[in-house]
């Protein structure tokens, strides 16, 4: 296939009838003189779910990192180029963070509750941002955690502490913290990596139950989630974008020989 | 190709691929021989070639076998699974092609050593030299992973479609000259349309080698020949090909 064939064949939004959610043009990105991201362009679809896969050192944690500006906490990492989120660079200085997070949730690689009340730990992400009479908030937190596949295991013990809950219920009461606050983004960093299977699957058919309204990206270092949880799916290799197509394509008949490679274990 | 990081997959991978070499030479050789038998009416080179039916059947649920263990084992992606796929439908071919010439074996001990017309069974020997080098072609595209080679076989069908045709004409005009040419005529031109078979299996293994190698389908339609009559029509329900009745 020649180049000009690769290209036309990668998909486009309006040739699928979706929307570009997020545009990433041309992104650069360093831990001080250290580039981990190499003029990475690709978009992600609104209401799809995206995989970021490749192996350890990519740069897709990186790239996941840039779309809530999280690096912004560390000093020395900075990104170039741009990202629109609904057409707005979130790279340009002076943009509220605050605000940026509340659209694009973030959920971890370990779960990572508040040592407080199972019900806290949601309520406390909601009043950072609105000011709810105490019914509207119980409404809220009980939507999330109906969102999250996790109601009908709490609505007896709110009240416990969200560490007294198992890891696959922990992870889930994430997601249900990032849900609570109504983000249009929902971003996943090896979301079952320290799960069981049983979790996994749980955490997997959340992502499924979630797509649609939101738009998700998930870094996972589980080919066969990636295969399972996505509608498309890029391949990354030394910061570069090697590979962007519909999941099906990257699984079945990559284009790129490094792509192959890697998703049939012969990396290295 | 660079090796799986996980070496013991590869050797899964090449034992299916063997496996597959081994039960293409055995049917493609089922192929000639039952012809041979057939021409020669040599029954016991007949009873041979149904006596090695058995072989390659047991290859084919081997293959089988394997391939769902690899699947299990190792969920293939990408190449792998394309190569395991083919293997699966490649098998599911070859093993019918063995029906097939085992089938066309049958009939010639049942012919026997009836009084017929030689020249019936010259179409019918050429059909089968043509069915016999698209089994080789294919069995060749995909050891090479060639895929030009595989689409050149696909392409090729038509004209054993177009003998299939003149074969049917001639046994028609036999068995309209002289009634007593009907009973083994009749079997022969079960033979003819079983040998058109194996040619149609043919080509489904280049469509398999074609996809295991791109990773994208042969477009659905093959070239055709100019049918006078639809030899389709009646296909029938036995799974070996047609009743030996």
């Amino acid at each position: 296939m020649s180049d000009a064939e690769l290209h036309a064949s990668i998909p486009t939004a309006a040739a699928e009838g979706t929307t570009d959610k997020v545009v990433i043009r041309g992104l650069d990105f360093f831990y001080g003189e250290t580039k981990a991201l190499k003029d990475v362009t690709l978009s992600l679809r609104a209401g799809k779910v995206t995989a970021f896969i490749g192996p350890s050192g990519c740069g897709k944690s990186t790239l996941l990192r840039v779309l809530n500006r999280m690096y912004d906490l560390y000093p020395g990492q900075r990104a170039q180029g741009e990202v629109l989120l609904d057409g707005e660079n979130i790279l340009a200085p002076g943009l509220d963070l605050n605000l940026l997070r509340a659209r694009v949730g973030m959920v971890f690689q370990k779960p990572t509750p508040f040592p407080m009340s199972i019900y806290d730990n949601i309520a406390f992400g909601i009043r950072l941002y609105e000011r709810l009479p105490r019914s509207e908030l119980d409404h809220r937190v009980e939507s999330a955690l109906r969102r999250s596949a996790l109601w009908g295991e709490v609505s007896d013990k709110l009240n416990a502490n969200g560490l007294s809950l198992s890891g696959g219920q922990q992870q889930r009461l994430c997601i249900a913290r990032t849900v609570a606050i109504q983000p249009e983004v929902i971003l996943f960093d090896e979301p079952c990596s320290a799960l069981d299977p049983i979790s996994t699957a749980k955490i997997e058919e959340l992502i499924d139950e979630l797509s649609g309204d939101y738009t998700i990206a998930i870094v996972t270092h589980n080919m066969q989630q990636a295969a399972r949880v996505s509608q498309y799916t890029a391949f990354m290799y030394l910061g570069e974008m090697v590979e962007f197509d519909v999941t099906s394509a990257v699984f079945t008949a990559p284009r790129d020989r490094r792509t192959q490679d890697y998703v049939t274990g012969r990396f290295g | 190709m660079v090796e799986h990081t996980v070496r013991s997959y590869d050797k899964e991978l090449e034992t299916l691929g063997r496996r597959i070499a081994e039960m293409g030479g055995i049917a493609e050789k089922m192929v000639v021989d039952a012809m041979d038998a057939l021409a020669q009416a040599d029954a016991q080179l007949a009873h041979q070639v149904v006596a090695t039916d058995p072989r390659l059947d047991a290859l084919q649920r081997e293959i089988e076998e394997q391939a769902i263990l690899t699947i299990a084992r190792r969920q293939p992606m990408a190449v792998d699974l394309r190569e395991i796929i083919g293997a699966i439908r490649i098998a599911g071919d070859l093993e019918r092609v063995g029906d097939l010439a085992k089938n066309i074996s049958k009939r010639s001990v049942k012919i026997g050593l009836e009084a017929r017309v030689p020249r019936a069974i010259v179409g019918l020997r050429h059909m089968n030299e043509v069915a016999t080098e698209q089994m080789k072609d294919v069995l060749d595209a995909y050891a090479q992973r060639d895929v030009e080679r595989a689409r050149a076989v696909w392409e090729r069908d038509i004209e054993l479609d177009a003998l299939e045709d003149s074969v049917f004409r001639d046994l028609l005009t036999h068995m309209m000259e002289d009634p007593r040419n009907i009973s083994f005529c009749a079997h022969l031109l079960f033979c003819s349309k079983n040998i058109e078979r194996i040619g149609d299996h043919a080509t489904n293994i280049a469509e398999t080698v074609f996809y295991l190698v791109t990773g994208s389908t042969l477009p659905g339609e093959r070239p055709k020949g100019r049918h006078d009559y639809d030899t389709d029509g009646a296909e029938p329900a036995d799974n070996s090909g047609n009743p030996v009745a």
